[in-house]
């Protein structure tokens, strides 16, 4: 009863105190009211940034285009990201190279795939220029299977691009990558597998809840220094690889910097300036990953 | 196949799921072989079948009417002997050096005696997780003047963190007595490092060469930053990448070099630009894949060494 009574007291008239309040919100408006203007009204000017504005026309929703200049700063190096997303690839690789039981078979996969990680990106390069160019097998393949007119030309589209530089790098890595996953796996407990069969567990089953279980903490460590440096992707890869069609997409903030020097403005400054930022960034994002890593595993990866 | 028995005569069913799986990933690593292997292969029938035919993408499978003409052309290309000279010299001076100083460094940084040991390795392997970038780097190697100069590509790359760490933890899981004996005969530090431990680092040296080895093989970038008033320098890496890249200066070459021979250079046999670029790829493929297969041991050992926290 008292309580309800209470309650209509407040709606019937304003609390002394919460009057209070509101008036001495008063007295501060004038000020807050000034920062309003002149410090949070101007991120209005943010507008501008996502749209194509040119100074006497107004904008309008035409011009509005979203994010797409905050892309263009960053997106053919955010792009190469692609290779996380796929970081997964060499340990499934390992996983099911483990899996092939007959041992000269599978010692033979793992030295024809760990082979390409040993030439050179020109030499990468090169053999994409003689196995994909105009004259070269696929096209000559399948032009002679009717499947296509006239040759494709795989280097010089800028479609896929980056997926064509994971393939590449991938076609590269993945073997090697493999080797520390494959390691991993040989140190796991052959009784429990053998428990587990026992008991029933197909090979999938075994794969799902022990291979991949004991390996993972290899693999998050992998991702960890991969996230640390993937501003740092180098350019060699982009370099040997780029050309006048697909330059515009390839451009990693390396290259960037590589092109920028060179060409005729030879803006020293400006450049040093971004890969320094580069660094800079970076070595944070290693310190950031290693301290995420340290939290979650109790274990620094440095 | 299908059917095993364990150690305790359990009987074994593999069932259909698991016969599936095993099919299928022979299958698929058959192809992922394939498609390491065939590139390599491809190249290298080309580079000895006959030029008008491989110009045309007709040699798929097989070498057809085999020659060696190419690789004798490629030997007349001016500037490629060269190349090649200076690819070995890097490799060979390069990889030396690289190897000694890592694995003095690695036995230094574990002498107990050395003043502000640990300070001094951290200030060495801290250079792994940094650098100035390219333009303050190609700044400096211009002022102490090894740009357009062959010293350029050996100092830079003398010191190597990664190798010193694997140095540093080899030299730790040899027994401190070994030293011991030697300091109680009297040898002095470099003594010690000479006559003692150097003998017995050898396998990890040995790893580190053949990584030194490849790497100093394999480089590129160095050439385009620092070799850029001068030919004399270019390595076949760097050479490579320009027969791929520059068609018409590659197609001048050629022909400065097959005047003479018209009458013998039928059209099977005369230099075009994918003969060239073919051939100059085995030749500089070829060191590395002759090595690989007989030191595979060392490359799988060095990464699993330095998976180990350094």
């Amino acid at each position: 009863m008292r309580s309800a009574a209470k309650t209509g007291s407040v709606n019937a008239r304003l609390d002394p105190k919460k009057k209070r309040s509101y008036q001495e919100f008063l007295y501060i408006l004038p000020f807050i009211l000034l920062v309003g203007i002149f410090s949070y009204f101007p991120l209005y000017g943010w507008i501008y940034a996502f749209h194509d504005y040119q100074p006497p026309k107004p904008i309008t929703a035409e011009t509005f285009v979203g994010l797409k200049w905050f892309y263009y700063i960053v997106s053919n190096t955010v792009r190469t990201a692609v290779s996380l997303f796929f970081s997964w690839f060499p340990m499934i690789f390992a996983v099911f190279l483990n899996e092939i039981k007959c041992r000269p078979y599978q010692k033979f996969v793992q030295t024809v795939t760990t082979l390409p990680n040993f030439i050179s990106w020109v030499l990468v390069f090169s053999i994409a220029f003689n196995v994909f160019g105009s004259n070269g097998a696929v096209n000559s393949v399948m032009m002679d299977a009717g499947l296509i007119d006239k040759p494709i030309s795989f280097l010089k589209s800028k479609d896929h691009l980056w997926f064509k530089m994971w393939l590449w790098l991938t076609w590269k890595n993945a073997g090697w990558a493999a080797i520390m996953y494959l390691a991993a796996i040989t140190g796991i407990d052959e009784q429990m597998i053998e428990a587990a069969r026992v008991d029933g567990a197909t090979r999938m089953q075994i794969i799902r809840h022990i291979i991949i279980p004991s390996i993972l903490p290899t693999y998050f460590v992998i991702v960890m220094l991969n996230i640390a440096s993937f501003l740092n992707n180098g350019m060699e890869q982009y370099y040997v690889f780029q050309n006048d069609f697909n330059r515009k997409y390839i451009e990693v903030l390396d290259l960037y910097v590589y092109n920028y020097a060179r060409s005729s403005i030879k803006n020293y400054p400006l450049s040093t300036a971004i890969s320094m930022l580069k660094s800079i960034v970076s070595v944070a994002l290693l310190a950031g990953t290693n301290a995420v890593s340290k939290l979650i595993r109790g274990e620094s990866f440095i | 196949m299908s059917k095993q028995k364990n150690a305790n005569g359990v009987q074994l069913d593999k069932g259909l799921g698991d016969r599936i799986i095993s099919v299928v990933t022979y299958v698929v690593y058959a192809i992922f072989a394939f498609v390491c292997v065939y590139p390599f292969y491809y190249i290298f029938i080309n580079s000895i079948s006959a030029n008008n035919l491989s110009e045309r993408g007709k040699v798929i499978l097989y070498p057809m009417e085999i020659h060696f003409q190419n690789y004798i052309n490629v030997a007349k290309i001016p500037g490629l002997l060269n190349a090649a000279k200076i690819s070995v010299l890097r490799t060979l001076i390069g990889t030396v050096l690289t190897v000694i100083v890592a694995g003095f460094l690695g036995y230094m940084f574990t002498r107990q005696t050395l003043w502000k040991r640990k300070f001094w390795y951290r200030f060495v392997v801290v250079t792994m997780y940094f650098n100035a970038g390219i333009i303050p780097w190609y700044l400096t190697m211009n002022k102490l003047g090894l740009t357009n100069n062959f010293w350029g590509y050996i100092f830079p790359t003398i010191i190597q963190p990664f190798y010193i760490i694997l140095c540093k933890t080899f030299c730790e899981s040899v027994p401190q007595e070994l030293q011991d004996a030697g300091e109680i005969d009297g040898a002095g530090t470099l003594r010690i490092f000479f006559s003692i431990m150097l003998p017995v680092i050898k396998p990890i040296l040995a790893t580190i060469a053949i990584f030194a080895a490849v790497n100093q093989w394999n480089s590129f970038q160095d050439t385009l930053l620092l070799m850029t008033n001068t030919d004399k320098y270019n390595t076949l890496q760097y050479v490579l990448f320009q027969y791929i890249n520059q068609a018409n200066s590659l197609k001048a070459l050629i022909s400065s070099t097959t005047t003479s021979t018209n009458l013998a250079a039928t059209l099977a046999r005369a230099a075009t630009a994918t003969s060239v670029r073919m051939t100059v790829t085995v030749v500089v493929v070829l060191p590395v894949m002759m090595i690989y297969p007989f030191f595979q041991r060392f490359f799988t050992k060095g990464i699993m060494i330095g998976a180990v926290k350094g």
